[in-house]
């Protein structure tokens, strides 16, 4: 009776310090170097994988027309603006003729001169031909030297040579007359296909000079898509697979399109393989040139194949494996892979066979000696 | 034999056991404070640890990357790569920045990754949900500490990511989580500057009659970034890292850092005030708590200072009374420690906000380094019983 409140406070003190030592080994053992590491297996899966490229580019016109004067002048009009759509042969505006027409007058007159001057040369042969006929007919009298009928012989011959000359220089003058003309004809400002304007770079009464653009027109039912790929993942990429196009102003949506061509050309710097994509059917409205758009270009589905998650996969002392489960136990299994596709999934072509149990995610880094404890989920994963 | 202390304890458990536990609270402090120092050491260590590599090239006479800025141009990677004894060499970019989410903005190291697959030097060596980046564009791997979910849309600049990966454990230097981006992304999202700064400067450019003629090329050339912060080099097997390194700062003209100089540089250099100022916490906790144990137990002495001159009158020997303060002064230790253990390994470490690495040998260390305290500040204590006269038991 007399050892009860002792006994008493012993069973409490017990109560309080068993509880407590129990929760001290617990955290010993459960915390630090000691505790098991939480993973999360996964089976390898014999699986057919459709691999896939990602892509980003940009809407650009495949035919752009950049009009403009072929002689230095000034804008007189221009009856377009950016929007408007234009028909093949439509006047676009018209240059100032600025001097033109004047020059074509003095054209016309220096023409003229060149016109008397020839039947002035005309009329210089016809008289040393007729001179050198009748010299010959002395000659043949003998009622003059031979070295008279030479010298109009030579007479002859100058004016022959003259009456050309005046001929070429007719020619010469006729020639850049219709040259003036042509370029006068040329003042029209004429869109050469069906298409669309982009944009107006000059107004009426700026100076332009030759080759400088007035109006850029682009052909809108021929827009593409200029795509870059890493040139590391741009394995298979060919003409005529379908593509899936994402135009960054419409997320979500989705539209069919395929690989028109891949250039010859890479784009060395950012080490990029280039491709064209095409729409199948053309967006409405249509989508501003220039806009980003991804590009997922789906490629021929393979044969089934072990398959494991990317996340899986590990680099150790240089070589690339995955962590093997086999009855509690960690193996490190090195493996050579095939393809991916873009959700991560990765041909295994060495190392594992559908079935195998493996590691995908750890909660921390695994050696061979680590224990470990199988969970659905890494703790603290956010779903 | 009867054990003094023990039944002293037993007397006034509950006062013993609660100021135990007070104890502890103190000495879980310091356990969480020595924590704290091996986590930014360890913050360190696994920066380097998770970029996989054995070299970094950074810019010359620069402690980059991550130490301070380094700057060098994205395609010298192709000129290390083909030197011997280099396996592996990749580009890579750091920056901490804000990194917007649908409510708010989370503080954040970007890294931009080249493209290639798991094992590529920078690469997040293991993940705990999701799958690593596939497309080499607009897909991001981030930290769980960020507190980003899967399939969670982020916003880096001016573009949004998808996060496809949740890792655990990859943090900067700075504790910041980090967020793993293909490269080209990155290396835009160091560059590009907002609208109105890109319209601003081209509007400068158009200004400057000298660059008329050439206006859209010199335009195109402001608007990209061919510079990455370093390249990281794995070396081949059977290679000396040290004669690699001296051979690519010979011929490229770069400096580079093996796997200790980077260690050196991040722990001694750039956590060096920090970790000082921790271990400075750790030092003045330490010798708080051996005050207060001093001073508890000096207190309980003196409480019971009538029975120990009872005890001397009875004629109990000194080394009695010793034992009876030092277990005293022990068994408070020990709960104190079992409490502190307890308290910095459930409830501190996991809501720190800075990592709180718990090493066994230092639990074993401050165990041994707790007794000992115990048995010093047990010394005023017992001096104090020994100076007792056994007269006081009757004189009261």
């Amino acid at each position: 009776m007399k050892k009860l409140p002792l006994k008493k406070r012993s069973l409490a003190l017990i109560a309080v310090l068993v509880p407590l030592l129990a929760l001290f080994v617990y955290v010993a053992l459960r915390s630090g170097p000691l505790a098991p590491v939480s993973v999360v297996l996964a089976t390898v899966e014999d699986k057919s994988l459709s691999p896939a490229l990602f892509g980003i580019g940009n809407i650009e016109a495949r035919y752009t027309y950049r009009i403009g004067p072929t002689v230095a002048g000034r804008v007189k009009r221009l009856d377009v603006h950016v929007g408007d759509r234009v028909k093949a042969g439509q006047v676009l505006g018209e240059m100032d003729p600025v001097d033109l027409n004047e020059h074509i007058r003095a054209q016309d007159a220096t023409l003229k001169r060149a016109s008397a001057q020839l039947n002035e040369a005309q009329v210089r042969r016809d008289y040393a031909q007729t001179q050198a006929l009748r010299y010959e007919h002395l000659l043949q009298a003998r009622s003059t030297s031979e070295e008279v009928v030479a010298t109009k012989q030579h007479d002859l011959l100058v004016a022959k040579a003259g009456l050309t000359a005046a001929q070429e220089e007719l020619y010469s003058l006729r020639a850049e007359r219709e040259a003036l003309a042509a370029q006068r004809s040329n003042l029209s400002l004429i869109a050469p296909v069906d298409s669309l304007v982009v944009s107006r770079d000059a107004e009426p009464g700026t100076t332009v000079v030759p080759g400088q653009t007035v109006v850029e027109l682009i052909d809108p039912d021929t827009l593409w898509i200029n795509v870059r790929f890493d040139q590391i993942r741009a394995q298979g990429l060919a003409p005529g697979l379908s593509a899936q196009i994402a135009l960054r102003s419409q997320k979500g949506k989705q539209k069919a399109g395929r690989v028109l061509r891949v250039e010859p050309l890479a784009d060395a710097v950012t080490e990029e393989t280039l491709a064209k994509v095409v729409f199948d059917q053309m967006p409405d409205p249509l989508p501003p040139v220039g806009e980003l758009v991804e590009i997922t270009v789906t490629l021929p589905t393979l044969g089934a194949t072990p398959i494991a998650p990317n996340a899986a996969i590990h680099k150790i002392d240089g070589r690339l494996g995955v962590w093997q489960v086999t009855h509690d136990d960690l193996h490190f299994i090195p493996v050579s892979l095939g393809i991916a596709d873009l959700e991560g999934r990765v041909q295994i072509q060495e190392g594992l066979k559908a079935g195998d149990r493996i590691v995908v995610y750890s909660e921390n880094v695994l050696n061979a000696h680590s224990r470990i404890h199988v969970v659905d989920h890494i703790q603290g994963v956010r779903q | 034999m009867i054990s003094l202390a023990g039944r002293d304890i037993m007397h006034s458990w509950g006062k013993f056991v609660f100021t135990g536990m007070g104890l502890g609270l103190l000495i879980g402090i310091t356990l969480s404070m020595a924590g704290i120092y091996r986590g930014m050491v360890d913050d360190a260590k696994v920066l380097l640890d998770n970029s996989g590599a054995d070299l970094w090239v950074v810019q010359k006479d620069t402690l980059g990357p991550y130490a301070e800025s380094s700057s060098i141009y994205d395609d010298i990677w192709r000129g290390i790569r083909g030197m011997a004894g280099v396996e592996r060499a990749a580009n890579i970019t750091y920056l901490t920045m804000q990194v917007g989410k649908q409510a708010g903005d989370v503080r954040a190291m970007v890294t931009g990754v080249t493209p290639g697959g798991p094992g590529t030097p920078g690469w997040p060596p293991h993940l705990v949900a999701g799958r690593q980046i596939t497309r080499s564009h607009y897909e991001a791997v981030a930290d769980i500490a960020s507190g980003f979910k899967l399939g969670e849309r982020i916003q880096i600049r001016r573009n949004q990511y998808t996060v496809v990966g949740l890792t655990r454990r990859m943090v900067s230097s700075n504790g910041d989580p980090m967020v793993f981006i293909p490269l080209k992304d990155a290396q835009e999202a160091q560059f590009l500057k907002d609208n109105d700064a890109i319209r601003g400067q081209r509007r400068r450019t158009a200004e400057n009659p000298a660059l008329n003629p050439l206006l859209d090329a010199v335009i195109a050339s402001q608007t990209t970034n061919p510079y990455v912060n370093a390249v990281l080099v794995q070396v081949e097997a059977g290679h000396d890292p040290e004669k690699v390194a001296g051979s690519i700062r010979r011929w490229k003209r770069l400096t580079v850092y093996t796997r200790s100089q980077m260690e050196e540089i991040l722990v001694g250099k750039l956590i060096a005030t920090s970790a000082r100022q921790i271990f400075m916490f750790l030092v003045i906790l330490s010798i708080v708590s051996s005050a207060i144990v001093a001073f508890i137990i000096y207190t309980l002495t003196l409480g019971k200072i009538r029975e120990i001159a009872v005890l001397k009158l009875l004629g109990t020997r000194n080394r009695t009374i010793v034992g009876l303060i030092m277990q005293q002064s022990i068994a408070l230790g020990l709960i104190g420690f079992v409490v502190g253990k307890i308290s910095a390994t459930l409830l501190m470490a996991p809501i720190f906000p800075k990592y709180v690495l718990l090493q066994p040998l230092d639990s074993v260390m401050g165990f041994i380094a707790v007794v000992i305290i115990c048995i010093l500040s047990s010394i005023i204590a017992i001096r104090a019983a020994l100076r007792v006269d056994p007269a006081e038991a009757i004189g009261g």
